[in-house]
């Protein structure tokens, strides 16, 4: 019996491409600190171009790490790694943060529109900041990406009013506007739909899937279905290791581990 | 229905009981807060009305024992006085409450905060006398920009420990938010961070130039006092609060009068300068949650 399922375990590759994907982002003995506790142990991953990937496990697994250390949001929390993240062929630690994370994106659990910036200057906040200041093609870039996020219908007759007017879900669909405008190449979402109702959830999901033909996405989520509806692989983290990661249609029907079995069936967790 | 309750009678009036006296109690100490607020508006008004006039603010003081005359100079010292000192103290002290907010998480923050709690609690007259080695000995006379240097160094406690207490209530998501975007951490602190929490460092400023606008201490020592119209910051200026104790503590009864009106304009002063703050930060939007 458990010769068997060593086997089983063996036999299922850690690492993807499977398919031949191009390798967007590749993770390498990635260990993460904060202060002596360490929250992510040796962990490896191949991520492959303009797909979804979906990380899932119990609160406290180090999902959310995992995903901050790939844009370096984790310094903010005075977090540090060791091993190696390599983006595009090139060490995340050896480039600048400010410009590595207009290349990786990120939305956040809670929707959090600058309060003080109408719902355009929300959208154009990363472009303005740094320096872009044509009005005209600023415009065509905040109904451009407000239109890919599925949100133009819905705010084109209130631009000027405060972003913070807009309803949960619309205001989480302004910060994935406000991300992409910036045209990065990856997108990481932490939890984006957590706090937000089913329907204002189906929409962020579907947005979901017609943004993988342009970015690359991480996806952050703690409800199974979601991971199972939106992502094409799945990765199971649990207590800061990877237990598995596989085809998300694979992952969900038959699972290597155990662990991963009583996951997502709902055993623990 | 009834609801039956465990609660005995008595215990259920011994309750309310206590709760109306509770309530009577606090009632009474904000009036008691109020009173002296409400006096003194009543005094000031009242006295001071009298030589409120368009003179006032366009002449001159008189010498003693001639009707008349105002005190433009006074008043426009004042406000020269408030410019400088707010022109050296507002900068320093959002800038000082910034870095120990967003960056002072270590003993030099501790230090700078310690000590500006210990700033906010030293007299008014002491920081005149600072303001006096510093700057009347070197320029070996007094002047504007001794006044505003004084009141600069009252204002900056105040100013610095709002900034911090206000950006402190800013989310930690806003700063994420902005440095996801790839925007540098000091554009996050300044456009981001700081935007957010402007309204309520504004208040810091304006409690922070108030108490100064109000202070004739610190003057004493610095601006002095000028019976002339000087727009020179390099020699000694009027101000209102200076005007009110040489004229309230003189024996002339006009002068004791032009004291209550001086008080008045300098109450109506602060109340403009409030109001005009209010106006310049008002939120370009009303937020619903």
């Amino acid at each position: 019996m458990e010769i068997v399922e060593q086997v089983k375990t063996e036999s299922i590759p850690k690492n993807i491409p499977m398919n031949q994907d191009n390798v967007k982002i590749s993770i390498q003995n990635l260990s993460a600190f904060f202060g002596k506790t360490q929250v992510l142990k040796n962990i490896s991953i191949d991520i492959s171009e303009k797909k979804v990937i979906a990380i899932i496990g119990p609160s406290g697994c180090g999902k959310s790490t995992f995903l901050r250390s790939i844009n370096r949001m984790h310094e903010v929390a005075r977090g540090t790694i060791t091993g190696k993240i390599i983006f595009d062929g090139e060490d995340v630690m050896k480039i600048d943060p400010v410009f590595l994370r207009r290349k990786i994106g990120m939305v956040f659990q809670k929707p959090n529109p600058f309060p003080t910036m109408s719902v355009f200057n929300n959208v154009v906040a990363g472009l303005k900041l740094n320096g872009f200041r044509n009005r005209k093609a600023l415009k065509e870039i905040v109904e451009k990406t407000l239109k890919q996020a599925a949100l133009w219908d819905e705010v084109k007759d209130m631009m000027n009013k405060s972003g913070a007017n807009l309803s949960g879900g619309q205001q989480q669909r302004l910060c994935i506007a406000r991300t992409i405008a910036i045209n990065p190449e990856v997108i990481l979402m932490d939890e984006p739909a957590s706090a937000l109702d089913p329907i204002s959830t189906a929409k962020i999901e579907e947005l979901i899937f017609e943004l993988k033909k342009d970015y690359t996405i991480i996806i952050v989520t703690h409800n199974m279905q979601q991971a199972a509806r939106v992502s094409d692989y799945t990765a199971f983290f649990y207590m800061g290791e990877l237990i598995e990661y596989a085809d998300t249609k694979k992952m969900f029907t038959s699972p290597a581990k155990k662990q991963t079995e009583d996951y997502i069936t709902g055993r623990f967790g | 229905m009834e609801i039956k309750s465990n609660v005995k009678k008595f215990t259920f009036y011994r309750r309310k009981t206590t709760n109306f006296v509770m309530l009577s109690f606090s009632l009474l100490a904000a009036l008691v807060t109020l009173a002296p607020l409400i006096f003194i508006f009543y005094y000031t008004i009242s006295k001071g009305i009298a030589h409120l006039n368009v003179d006032f603010f366009t002449k001159l003081p008189t010498p003693v024992g001639e009707a008349g005359g105002g005190m433009v100079n006074a008043i426009f010292g004042t406000l020269i006085l408030i410019a400088i000192g707010g022109g050296i103290g507002i900068p320093v002290g959002v800038f000082t409450g910034t870095y120990l907010s967003e960056f002072g998480h270590n003993k030099f923050g501790y230090v700078v905060r310690f000590l500006t709690d210990v700033m906010s609690g030293v007299p008014s007259i002491v920081v005149g006398v600072v303001a006096y080695t510093l700057v009347v000995l070197p320029m070996k006379h007094f002047s504007a920009l001794a006044g505003g240097v004084a009141l600069a160094i009252l204002m900056i406690p105040t100013i610095t420990r709002t900034t911090e207490e206000m950006i402190k209530l800013v989310p930690h998501s806003y700063r994420e938010a902005g440095l996801a975007l790839g925007i540098p951490k000091w554009k996050t602190t300044l456009m981001i961070v700081l935007k957010t929490a402007w309204k309520g460092i504004a208040t810091g400023i304006l409690l922070g130039l108030s108490r100064a606008a109000g202070e004739t201490a610190p003057l004493l020592f610095t601006a002095l006092d000028n019976r002339f119209w000087s727009t020179n910051i390099f020699q000694p200026i009027a101000s209102l609060t200076v005007y009110i104790y040489t004229y309230a503590s003189s024996p002339y009864k006009d002068w004791n009068d032009q004291a209550w009106t001086a008080a008045l304009v300098l109450i109506i002063l602060i109340s403009l300068l409030s109001l005009i703050f209010r106006i310049i930060t008002r939120s370009k939007y009303k937020t619903t949650n």
